[in-house]
């Protein structure tokens, strides 16, 4: 995974609440074998009419967020369906960091997974950063310093924000998840044999 | 002696490998259900970084996202759905996992296969690349979905990073009333706690409805915990558990079941064990229930009415109101039962066991389904069909103009040829009533397999207790 680096864009708003992760990517585009490739796909029926055609009104098709890097949107972003491919599809077409007042449990750590920083605030900072962005203004998120700041009528305004220590190492490291359990392999091993011996019928199971 | 501990601290406790040093732990992964759809990436990962499956007997692989549910002899005739099965097929070779590919007798939705097979059982950890792995925790199984990075960490380490969860104790009190079933019960879950409701909990479903359901109905509960937010959803081991598991294919053998079982037992929560929420609903409350909205947690009773946004106070919420009615085709006040359907699905992990498809037939027997309804069966898996055919439901539902399907997710998510058409208006036995979940404009009503079968009668939404 890529280590996570300070951004400095413009941010799309997107003010609507339970985002569900079918509308972040429609199922049609889970028939893949890759992670790449699904960023176009992004928003799908939100952002293509019935012909493939661009629906100018939705917020990605505008000139002046196609090359942003973070999104600001309501509560509960990311809920239903545990597809990775939500995450692909936003890391795909560039976004690097989520802003909403919560996350359903699965996306959000989903997010980790593939470097993109998912940052809870509350409400009215949400919204605050919302009217921000619909004026285009520029954000920097500093994860190092767990800091969004901006600049907005020639005045400076930083947010702080709250992250679980363990996740900020492994997006600032790009850390291997599972070679650093593989590095503790030996707890593994030491535990199947206590579990073997406690409930050894979860060892036997084979299929009849 | 100590604090008395709930289900979940006891699984939790019984599974830590280890704590980490930044406040996360290690925790051991029993069972790993694998699908089609959030696997490939994963066993490419493997591939990549050479390492291999560390248990593939604690491993069971199946296709049923994507698979057609008509005409099983021709094969899959989409060139992608294909490639996807395919390709799980050839992985689970390559690294010796147990695969029932679409000709097995035993495939089907992965979370109906886990305990039809007695893969799933009390007290284990389980998970799957699908949010509703949610399913098995009517076991007293901790299981709950994850994303494919976490596939390929447990199928790597047989373990995934945790931080442990709060708990909550939903409390069903009192007796069912007649014709109220598992599905208005999470129905009407939903709808008090919300869909974020769970979020960052496991719940506990107690009390006497709970304990009163059937295992088919306590899979129904869990398998919606995550429509409230929360990832997994437990029913403490009793009885009924230890009976519908004994003689099932991966079940403990005879001689050490009974050793299994009081083990079993011993998980159940502890009385007085402490809950960091509690939310107490009354079962004589809920009649049977149905979404008009594009969120689970848009529920009214059926003999309701479509909810009016001017109502509503909160701005954000109103907003979203206006939206899902449109979207919906309906306006405010509307009755339900005035509601017209043009499609019925009966299926899917929450509705497509043997008892929702009993359920169903009750209400299709000597009746037709609606002219202008076109209504379909899904069995949740082969097993479940064949003893649905060996107690005659399938020809019950075809005298009565219902169709007749192979198992597989099917119209619950309509990754396959199962969808509807943009503005088509379906009641469905499924999870979900997104926009677009079941077909682009696609158009959902969710609610139990009798309410479903009164509406493919009536062509309109009904109340399954007036038939």
């Amino acid at each position: 995974m890529e280590k996570f680096k300070k951004i400095t864009s413009n941010a799309i708003p997107l003010p609507m609440v339970n985002v569900d992760t079918d509308m972040i990517i429609p199922k049609q585009f889970l028939k893949t074998i890759k992670r790449t490739g699904l960023g176009k796909n992004l928003f799908y029926e939100l952002r293509y009419n019935e012909n493939d055609v661009p629906i100018d009104s939705f917020v990605l098709n505008q000139d002046k967020y196609k090359e942003s890097k973070i999104l600001i949107t309501g509560k509960n972003f990311g809920c239903g369906s545990s597809r990775e491919h939500a995450p692909w599809s936003i890391l795909d077409y560039g976004i690097k960091c989520i802003i909403a007042s919560s996350f359903a449990d699965i996306f959000y750590n989903n997010c980790f997974k593939n470097g993109i920083l998912p940052i809870k605030l509350d409400e009215t900072e949400v919204s605050k950063l919302q009217k921000a962005a619909e004026n285009s203004l520029s954000f920097t998120i500093d994860l190092e310093n767990q800091k969004i700041s901006y600049v907005e009528d020639n005045k400076n305004h930083e947010i702080n924000f709250d992250l679980d220590k363990a996740k900020k190492t492994s997006l600032l490291e790009g850390l291997d998840d599972i070679g650093l359990t593989l590095a503790k392999v030996n707890h593994i091993s030491g535990f199947e044999n206590r579990q073997e011996s406690k409930t050894p019928w979860l060892y036997s199971q084979k299929i009849k | 002696m100590s604090a008395p501990k709930t289900l979940y601290d006891k699984i939790w406790n019984e599974h830590l490998v280890t704590n980490n040093d930044d406040g996360t732990s290690i925790i051991y992964i029993d069972r790993h259900l694998v699908h089609e759809v959030t696997s490939p990436q994963a066993f490419e990962g493997l591939k990549i970084t050479n390492r291999s499956v560390r248990k593939p007997n604690f491993t069971l692989a199946t296709a049923d996202h994507n698979i057609p549910t008509t005409n099983r002899d021709a094969g899959i005739s989409d060139p992608e759905s294909k490639l996807q099965v395919d390709t799980l097929e050839e992985n689970c070779k390559e690294h010796g996992i147990t695969f029932l590919s679409m000709s097995d007798k035993r495939q089907g939705i992965v979370h109906i296969i886990g305990p039809e097979q007695g893969f799933t059982q009390p007290g284990m950890t389980i998970v799957c690349g699908d949010s509703h792995t949610s399913t098995h925790g009517a076991f007293g199984a901790l299981a709950w979905g994850i994303g494919t990075s976490e596939v390929e960490h447990v199928l790597a380490t047989q373990t995934l990073v945790q931080t442990k969860a709060k708990n909550m104790q939903i409390n069903i009190k009192g007796e069912l009333p007649i014709g109220v079933t598992a599905k208005d019960i999470v129905l009407k879950i939903i709808q008090t706690i919300g869909t974020a409701g769970g979020t960052g909990y496991v719940i506990e479903y107690t009390g006497e409805a709970i304990e009163s359901l059937t295992m088919e109905g306590r899979m129904t509960v869990c398998n919606m915990s995550i429509e409230a937010g929360a990832r997994a959803g437990l029913i403490s081991p009793d009885e009924k558990t230890i009976e519908y598991l004994e003689g099932k294919p991966f079940s403990p053998s005879e001689n050490e079941y009974k050793f299994a079982s009081d083990y079993w037992l011993s998980l159940a929560s502890d009385h007085g064990a402490a809950y960091d929420k509690v939310i107490d609903i009354d079962a004589s409350d809920i009649i049977p229930q149905v979404t008009w909205g594009t969120s689970p947690e848009d529920v009214v009773s059926i003999d309701g009415l479509v909810p009016n946004p001017e109502d509503e106070r909160d701005d954000s919420k109103k907003k979203s109101m206006i939206r899902a009615l449109e979207y919906m085709g309906l306006s405010p006040n509307t009755p339900l039962k005035e509601v017209k359907i043009d499609r019925v699905f009966i299926g899917s992990c929450t509705n497509g066991r043997i008892e929702d498809l009993r359920a169903a037939s009750e209400i299709a027997r000597n009746r037709k389904v609606a002219d202008h309804v076109n209504a379909i069966i899904v069995p949740g898996s082969g097993l479940v069909k064949e003893q649905a055919e060996r107690e005659g439901l399938d020809k019950i539902f075809i005298e009565s103009g219902f169709e007749w399907r192979e198992p597989g997710c099917s119209m619950c998510l309509a990754m396959n040829a199962d969808k509807l058409k943009p503005q088509e208006r379906c009641a469905s036995t499924s999870n979900r009533n997104f926009e677009g979940r079941q077909g682009r404009g696609g158009r959902t009503h969710l609610m139990s397999p009798a309410m479903a079968a009164a509406a493919a009668i009536n062509g309109r939404l009904s109340d399954c207790r007036e038939i």
